[in-house]
């Protein structure tokens, strides 16, 4: 990266005290964003994606979490600020969105108080002003009749609609960072083309960093800038998105990208997939926390592979296997259906 | 009853006759009904027509008042939907939220009552059935839900899930419903030393086994499945369709799939049904649909399903949608997709297109102008 970076997170530790011991829910992850970028952050249930951005955000107030690592924000650590502090960079600096809609938004509120409340938090401006703008940004993100729609509640919209009003809320202080979480994730493959197209009109229209986590490699394919896969609360592998769509590294990796139902190709006999689920954190297994599920596993996986830039700037990888070798070994876990059809 | 009494279930074929008699030793009636299907059930062939369902109509009253509940406005979240399953063959049913796709499959498995139409399974009309003489249809036709997290019960153990249809159809003692449980998680990949675990120690692909093995436990021979992996991840949901695709060979079963992705079918069905606010806007045969979709709302869900290839994804002009389904409370008039179609016109706006044939293959589509360029049949 050139300039230095907007959103700088070192080695982020998050651990939560349980009865049954201590879950390494992020363990070491480091990332970086510039002014502008959309990173694209993708994994499975568990795999610490969203843990990690909340953290970010501060957003995590269990007395049984255990936070170690940095995260540097226009120069200040954002783990070092006190609650107002913090309170300030929310919203105005970096907004995040979630997965469920229904669950963020308040179902006694109007859609615009509930969004003019929040701007007055950051800004101070008149109930008459914040109103307006809140009709100003219904329309931005798409809502029809934006002037009467302004004054239903939640229940009256359906689950697009929420998600485009949480969109609203969270560009209506102009962030630096929109942190987008499962963002479409409970919506329809039409609506999640809607959303996904909004987004990309907003980071272009305001030049808004975009954080989109998720766990469907479709849905960074042509958004995404940067890609960083995690697994079991580490980063496996990360890249620029061309290098991790076609030159992935990690087996953990092809997998993602080999389960998907892709219609672009002849239909595949069977799907593939990746064998067994994620570890329980738990009981991480030694080594490579992929390995237990890994059809390439070998000797030196007993021993944790480190995140390193083996193929090429700022392309980084957690695996140990030989890059001649997973030439070789990818094409038949990610295209097996090209394969099959050469036969 | 001599349900304890009767025939270990194990061992016995699901549509065998011997225990529907016993179960259903109270009412008479029934015991004719199920044994004419019982014996279509065990000669019948894949191929066979398994299920007719005619003019399904389902409307929900919109009711207003405290006393008097006036019916206000109705609902149409099935409107005269009429589609043929053979037996050993998968349906794929498509849509968007809200366009009757599982109100549907509830009027087909009699969830619900009927508005009107019929619906004919195994050569018996089950539209009009008491819930008594509905009993031995159920064995024959299960339902596995979307959320696995909504639909076990998370105060009883797996066993007791699993185990539940057949304790109400008395299939066996307790030491061969054990048995049967055992062996049916194994089936769908799970350890049999789960049976006295709750829900919430499985993840969600693990918890959809659960719901898969209860729909199981009775052998059924239809199978409708609402959206079953997508509240899953995408590694898992691949799992989950395999394993579909592996009990389907084994068990000779016939498979609704409902799913709102056209991706996610695919790979499942033999046939696929695409529906709009209540109505069915094209038909076709599997692979036929993706390579020549007919209705422009299919070409639409067919462009909405992400292509994880950046280069390609860039490449495609991307169909988005506008806005979201219509209120089914006040369907459009005319063709019920014109609002969102990009290609419609005046005659789309005035006239309902009807279902006809385009071409040979069993390919039918409803649409003014179909991308086809206007091949239907007259």
């Amino acid at each position: 990266m050139s300039a230095e970076p907007l959103l700088e997170v070192r080695d982020l530790k998050v651990s939560f005290r349980t009865e049954d011991g201590v879950i390494p829910a992020v363990d070491g992850v480091s990332l970086s964003l510039s002014e502008g970028e959309t990173l694209g952050i993708v994994g499975e249930s568990g795999s610490g994606k969203s843990v990690t951005m909340m953290s970010v955000m501060r957003l995590i107030n269990d007395p049984n979490a255990h936070f170690e690592g940095e995260v540097v924000y226009k120069g200040r650590d954002l783990m070092k600020l006190t609650r107002d502090q913090i309170r300030e960079i929310r919203g105005s600096g970096i907004a995040m969105i979630f997965q469920d809609p229904m669950t963020s938004l308040n179902p006694v509120y109007r859609i615009g108080w509930q969004i003019a409340e929040q701007i007055r938090a950051h800004e101070p401006i008149s109930k008459q002003a914040a109103h307006a703008r809140a009709i100003e940004l219904l329309t931005a993100v798409g809502i029809p009749h934006a002037a009467q729609r302004v004054n239903d509640y939640p229940h009256q919209f359906s689950g697009g609609m929420r998600q485009r009003v949480m969109i609203a809320m969270a560009i209506s202080c102009h962030p630096d960072i929109l942190i987008a979480d499962e963002p479409t994730t409970a919506l329809d493959v039409t609506i999640q083309a809607q959303i996904l197209s909004l987004i990309r009109k907003l980071r272009d229209d305001f030049g808004t960093a975009v954080v989109l986590i998720t766990h469907d490699m479709g849905v960074v394919a042509d958004l995404a800038d940067r890609i960083a896969v995690m697994y079991a609360g580490r980063i496996v592998e990360q890249g620029d998105r061309r290098d991790v769509f076609y030159d992935a590294q990690h087996p953990y990796t092809w997998g993602l990208l080999g389960s998907i139902a892709r219609l672009d190709r002849p239909k595949p006999r069977r799907l593939s997939t990746i064998p067994g689920l994620p570890p329980s954190l738990l009981r991480l297994p030694e080594g490579c926390a992929f390995g237990p599920r890994c059809a390439h596993r070998f000797d030196r996986c007993d021993e944790r592979p480190a995140l390193l830039a083996k193929v090429g700037e700022g392309h980084l990888d957690a695996c140990h296997l030989d890059i001649e070798r997973k030439k070789e070994l990818r094409e038949t876990t990610i295209h097996p259906e090209l394969i099959e059809e050469a036969k | 009853m001599t349900g304890s009494a009767g025939p270990p279930a194990a061992d016995l074929p699901a549509d065998g006759s011997p225990s529907a008699t016993s179960s259903a030793a109270t009412a008479t009636s029934p015991v004719t009904a199920a044994a004419t299907s019982g014996a279509n059930g065990e000669g019948m062939l894949d191929g066979e027509l398994l299920l007719r369902a005619e003019h399904v109509t389902k409307y929900f009253p919109v009711r207003k008042g405290v006393l008097l509940q006036r019916e206000v406005a109705r609902v149409h979240a099935v409107d005269d939907v009429s589609i043929e399953l053979r037996a050993g063959e998968t349906l794929g049913l498509v849509g968007e939220s809200g366009c009757g796709k599982s109100t549907l499959a509830r009027c087909i498995a009699r969830l619900y009552p009927l508005t009107s139409g019929t619906v004919v399974f195994e050569g018996q009309d089950i539209s009009r059935l008491s819930r008594r003489k509905l009993r031995p249809v159920r064995r024959e036709l299960q339902m596995v839900f979307q959320d696995p997290y909504a639909s076990l019960n998370p105060r009883k153990r797996v066993g007791a899930i699993i185990s539940n249809p057949l304790r109400i159809h008395r299939r066996g003692n307790r030491k061969q419903i054990k048995q049967r449980v055992a062996e049916l998680l194994e089936l769908v990949g799970l350890s049999p030393e789960h049976i006295n675990r709750y829900p919430h120690e499985f993840s969600g692909g693990q918890r959809q086994r659960i719901g898969v093995a209860r729909a199981l436990a009775l052998r059924p021979r239809l199978i409708i499945a609402d959206e079953p992996v997508s509240a899953l991840d995408v590694s898992i949901r691949a799992q989950v369709i395999n394993l579909l695709d592996d009990l389907q060979d084994e068990l000779h079963l016939t498979y609704i799939f409902i799913a709102h992705d056209l991706g996610v079918v695919r790979h499942v069905s033999d046939r696929i049904a695409v529906m709009y606010l209540g109505k069915i806007v094209e038909v076709s045969p599997g692979e036929e649909l993706y390579k020549r979709p007919i209705h422009p709302y299919t070409e639409a869900l067919l462009s909405a399903v992400p292509i994880p290839d950046p280069d390609l994804a860039t490449e495609r002009q991307q169909i988005v949608l506008e806005g979201d389904v219509p209120s089914p409370i006040t369907p459009p008039s005319g063709c019920r997709f014109h609002p969102r179609c990009r290609y419609a016109t005046e005659i789309c706006t005035q006239q309902e297109p009807p279902l006809v044939e385009h071409g040979t293959g069993g390919h039918l589509a409803a649409c003014h102008h179909p991308l086809d360029g206007g091949a239907a049949a007259e």
